[in-house]
């Protein structure tokens, strides 16, 4: 790609990126109801929410406050939390570690998982097996992970003594690490592992099945081409067939979607974070909408959107790399 | 016969087809057969908390049990069924029309026109739904009508952007060049003879969106910033059923299997006719790095 290309992708990046924080501002400002109300006591008066609403900036002018934010954006400034009091920048790094690392190991295993079963399926098609899994692995997908965790704790962590499992079956369902106890060395990471088994078994589960999915018409495709009907002619094996001819044809496709699997990850956990109580980027958004924190809103949003933008930039510059094909279209 | 060779082909499909059918008969049937008020609170002491199959004091026969206010689980459990699918059923399919409006109107008048709507619809999309999603419905006042409106409002993209593609596509055929030579005017070309030949990879996008929209639905509710109690919906079910989860299951574990029944059935027919139609061009990529 020449470097005139890459500039003017990264100037459009840029734009799309303005765009979608004026959008999320005109967003957030349009709703009705009033933060500063929420914030108050039960009992303040008027005055008193109109003393907030002047503190928090409130007062302002629509136009003002927009440029007063892009201009804080500009300068790395996300602004303060109304909840909290905690500057935004200092709530988001706290919890990104947390869902980055959660969702980054389920995605491992989404793959690891996900394409193999999409590429057994391919090779059985319309067979009994296929038919099996598809039913299965769309199940699966159709599930909703709420529903998938509140399962899994009734059954690994209340129902585990009445079932008769081994006390080590027993997972925490709340939390990071155990609280109240500190523990270090190999045991501390034990305990995260422990707290860690339930969240990514759902994300990676849910993950794997619309990976399988996509793998499965992915690698159907593939196999009606010519050259691997050529391969097999010559009598490679089907280990080779598989892991050479197919797999470098569906890896282009599978990259994009990794690419685009890694935003989703910061906010795709919200519901698992929520049931398990993970401190997690997914969990600070929702209490901040929910409790209308404007600026914690606004500066999640925009890092989800950089985020997107970012991995599509990427994606795009990868694929002729994966795909020399692409080159010269 | 037809009909059972079109089974022997696609067993999985005629099965999908088959429990959507009598889900949504159950759910148009079911609350009208029963006697009682599904949302009516009886005597709660009584009747609370009651497993599947047991008989209260009013001699009713709860099929799958009573929820935590002695309410009837089943009949609660198609009332909701009813909302879940019209909302899923009406947020795709309304989010499709808008999107093929949009993208229609894209690629045939072109210029700043095309470049300001797609720049909106790029946007759009660099969010994540799920978070758009949640930012809109918990601003605006919860209920039935802003889900709709937010499963509408968030869902038209990937369609808009798929219709524009195809239209430019089916622009550049023989046929409809030779319908404007004809002197065929531009919208009845666009309408005509453009669109019916663009339309199938957003058809099955909108049949595949509408398992979503009922999973998205559902998340909303869980969260409590869906359908509100007391009406039923499958996700305020499982919300009600949370802590529930130890001493009486069935009131999760319930409307939970339903929407999963649903939402596949759903999905597997959408594969059905991406098969037929579409081929690879409809895969909606989006839905599958977010779930919910």
């Amino acid at each position: 790609m020449s470097a005139t290309l890459f500039l003017r992708r990264f100037a459009a990046a840029l734009l799309l990126l303005w765009l979608v924080v004026t959008v999320t501002f005109a967003l957030v400002r349009l709703a009705p109801g009033d933060p500063a109300a929420f914030l108050v006591s039960p009992t303040a008066t008027a005055a008193d929410v109109a003393r907030v609403r002047g503190e928090l900036g409130l007062d302002r002018s629509i136009p003002v406050q927009y440029a007063r934010w892009l201009g804080g954006l500009l300068r790395g400034d996300l602004g303060v939390s109304f909840a909290t009091g905690k500057t935004v920048s200092m709530v988001l790094r706290d919890a990104a570690p947390i869902s980055l690392s959660l969702g980054l190991v389920s995605l491992g295993f989404t793959f690891l998982i996900g394409v193999p079963v999409g590429m057994l399926q391919a090779a059985r098609r319309s067979g009994t097996t296929d038919r099996v899994l598809t039913v299965l692995t769309t199940a699966v997908y159709a599930a909703p992970s709420f529903w998938l965790a509140l399962a899994l704790v009734a059954v690994f962590t209340y129902g585990a003594a009445t079932l008769g499992l081994p006390a080590t079956w027993r997972l925490p369902a709340f939390g990071l690490r155990t609280p109240g106890v500190t523990l270090h060395g190999w045991r501390g990471m034990v305990d995260v592992i422990r707290h860690a088994v339930l969240p990514v078994t759902i994300l990676s589960a849910v993950g794997a099945a619309g990976i399988a999915r996509y793998a499965r018409t992915s690698v159907a495709d593939v196999l009606r081409l010519d050259f691997v009907r050529t391969a097999r002619a010559k009598g490679a094996p089907m280990r080779r067939v598989y892991g050479r001819h197919v797999l470098a044809n569906i890896l282009p496709p599978l990259v994009v979607l990794f690419a685009l699997s890694l935003p989703g990850l910061l906010a795709g956990s919200i519901f698992v974070e929520s049931v398990f109580a993970w401190p997690g980027l997914g969990r600070a958004t929702l209490t901040a909408i929910l409790a209308r924190d404007y600026p914690v809103v606004m500066g999640a949003t925009v890092l989800y959107a950089a985020a997107v933008i970012l991995a599509n930039l990427a994606a795009e510059l990868a694929l002729p790399l994966l795909d020399p094909r692409r080159e010269a279209a | 016969m037809k009909l059972r060779s079109v089974i022997a082909r696609d067993p999985v499909l005629a099965g999908a087809i088959l429990s959507l059918v009598l889900l949504a008969a159950a759910t148009l049937l079911v609350p009208l057969w029963s006697s009682r008020d599904p949302l009516a609170i009886g005597d709660v002491l009584a009747l609370r908390l009651l497993p599947p199959l047991s008989r209260g004091v009013d001699g009713h026969v709860h099929l799958l049990g009573t929820d935590r206010f002695g309410r009837d689980l089943f009949v609660r459990m198609m009332l909701a069924g009813r909302i879940s699918l019209a909302v899923g059923v009406i947020g795709s399919v309304a989010a499709a029309l808008l999107g093929t409006m949009t993208g229609a109107v894209a690629a045939w008048r072109g210029g700043w026109i095309d470049r300001v709507l797609m720049a909106l619809t790029d946007a759009l999309l660099s969010i994540p739904r799920l978070v758009l999603l949640l930012v809109c419905a918990a601003l605006w006042r919860p209920g039935l009508s802003t889900v709709v409106v937010v499963l509408i409002a968030t869902g038209w993209m990937g369609v808009a952007r798929m219709i524009r593609a195809e239209v430019l596509g089916v622009g550049a055929q023989p046929y409809v060049q030779a319908a404007t030579a004809l002197g065929v005017r531009p919208w009845r070309v666009l309408w005509r003879h453009t669109l019916p030949n663009a339309i199938g990879p957003a058809i099955v996008a909108t049949t595949l969106g509408v398992g979503n929209a009922i999973l998205l639905e559902s998340g909303l509710s869980f969260l409590g910033l869906g359908i509100q109690p007391p009406r039923p919906s499958w996700g305020n079910m499982i919300a009600g059923g949370r802590d529930l989860i130890v001493t009486a299951p069935w009131v999760a574990i319930a409307p939970g299997l339903a929407l999963i029944v649903t939402v596949l059935a759903a999905t597997l027919i959408g594969d059905g006719l991406r098969d037929r139609l579409a081929g690879e061009r409809a895969s909606p990529r989006r839905d599958i790095a977010e779930r919910v």
